[in-house]
């Protein structure tokens, strides 16, 4: 979402979108990576996710890692925010950081509202978490303060959807994460439904060979 | 001796990792903004220094304080751009 292609898309109107092979109702606005980072102004960053407000339901924008100026443009003009935490101690801190940048630095907050935020923890290992070597869903959500959206598990599948290029909720729909990824969207469209993990089905040879191996 | 402390005990890392946490970001809450806004400057400063012998890309300087525990430590980290083979 940061780059010059944005930049591009403001002078040129929305001919920089690239539409989705899959899904035809997808539209990217690919980040090039060019050595003018700059080129992308506040101001620009602006007058795109307005322009695109007006043909789309959702422009979701990517934020690159980090706290820098690119996160913190991508969050500017946001009406809400998703936040992805990973169950580390590095990754809850930068969302922590992220917390409040969102409670001070964003249109919303300076117009004297609150950001609605949700949080989503990925990577998330049921097994570790249970022995105490992983820290638990109920934790992140006790330090950060911020409702869970959504529990997305390691998983496997990831590494093979993103081998064929494919998003998991496309290359094996039955897949726990893509499970995750679904409920989690049901859950941003405002339905209620209770969060769950997905978990791998496994065999009882699975489960006595995990157990013994734990 | 308990057979699990063979294996470290249960339920360790993940109660050291929550407790680290909480007393790492009291301190980063109870930071009032102005340590931003002098690592801010310096970065300005740094930059301004190194690029007036140095073709650098603004984004490649990178401050971080950190103020975890009893010292309070800067960061400084500077890309420079690959040498030109020529
Ligand atoms: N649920 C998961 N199970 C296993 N591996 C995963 C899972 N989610 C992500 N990964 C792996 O972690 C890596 C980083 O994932 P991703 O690119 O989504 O993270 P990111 O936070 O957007 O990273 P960046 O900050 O670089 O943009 C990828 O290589 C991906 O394969
Ligand atoms: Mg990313």
């Amino acid at each position: 979402m940061i780059s010059s292609t944005l930049y591009a898309a403001k002078r040129r109107s929305s001919t920089a979108l690239v539409r989705d092979k899959k899904l035809h109702n997808l539209f990217l606005l690919p980040a090039s990576q060019t050595r003018d980072k700059d080129a992308l102004t506040e101001e620009g960053v602006a007058s795109v996710i307005n322009e695109l407000r007006m043909y789309f339901d959702w422009v979701i924008c990517d934020s690159p890692a980090g706290i820098e100026r690119g996160a913190t443009l991508a969050m500017r003009h946001a009406d809400e925010a998703i936040i992805v935490s990973n169950p580390e101690v590095s990754s809850v801190r930068d969302c922590d950081r992220i917390i409040g940048l969102l409670d001070a630095k964003t249109k919303v907050a300076e117009d004297g509202g609150r950001m609605p935020k949700h949080l989503m923890i990925t990577r998330y290992d049921t097994d570790r978490a249970k022995t105490g070597d992983m820290l638990a869903t109920d934790d992140v959500v006790d330090i950060l303060s911020v409702p869970l959206i959504g529990v997305v598990p390691e998983s496997k599948d990831v590494l093979k959807a993103s081998n064929v290029g494919l998003p998991v909720t496309l290359s094996d729909e039955n897949s726990p994460p893509a499970k995750a990824y679904m409920e989690a969207t049901r859950r941003l469209l405002g339905e209620n439904i209770p969060v769950t993990i997905p978990e791998e089905k496994k065999s009882l040879f699975g489960k006595l060979f995990k157990g013994r191996a734990a | 001796m308990n057979i699990l402390s063979l294996f470290g005990k249960r339920g360790e890392s993940a109660s050291v990792a929550k407790n680290r946490l909480q007393i790492l970001l009291a301190h980063e809450r109870a930071d009032d903004g102005s340590d931003a806004v002098l690592i801010s400057s310096l970065r300005e400063d740094i930059l301004a220094v190194v690029a007036k012998r140095v073709d650098i890309d603004p984004d490649s300087v990178r401050l971080e304080m950190d103020r975890s525990g009893d010292v309070t430590t800067l960061g400084i980290d500077i890309e420079l751009p690959a040498a030109k083979a020529s």
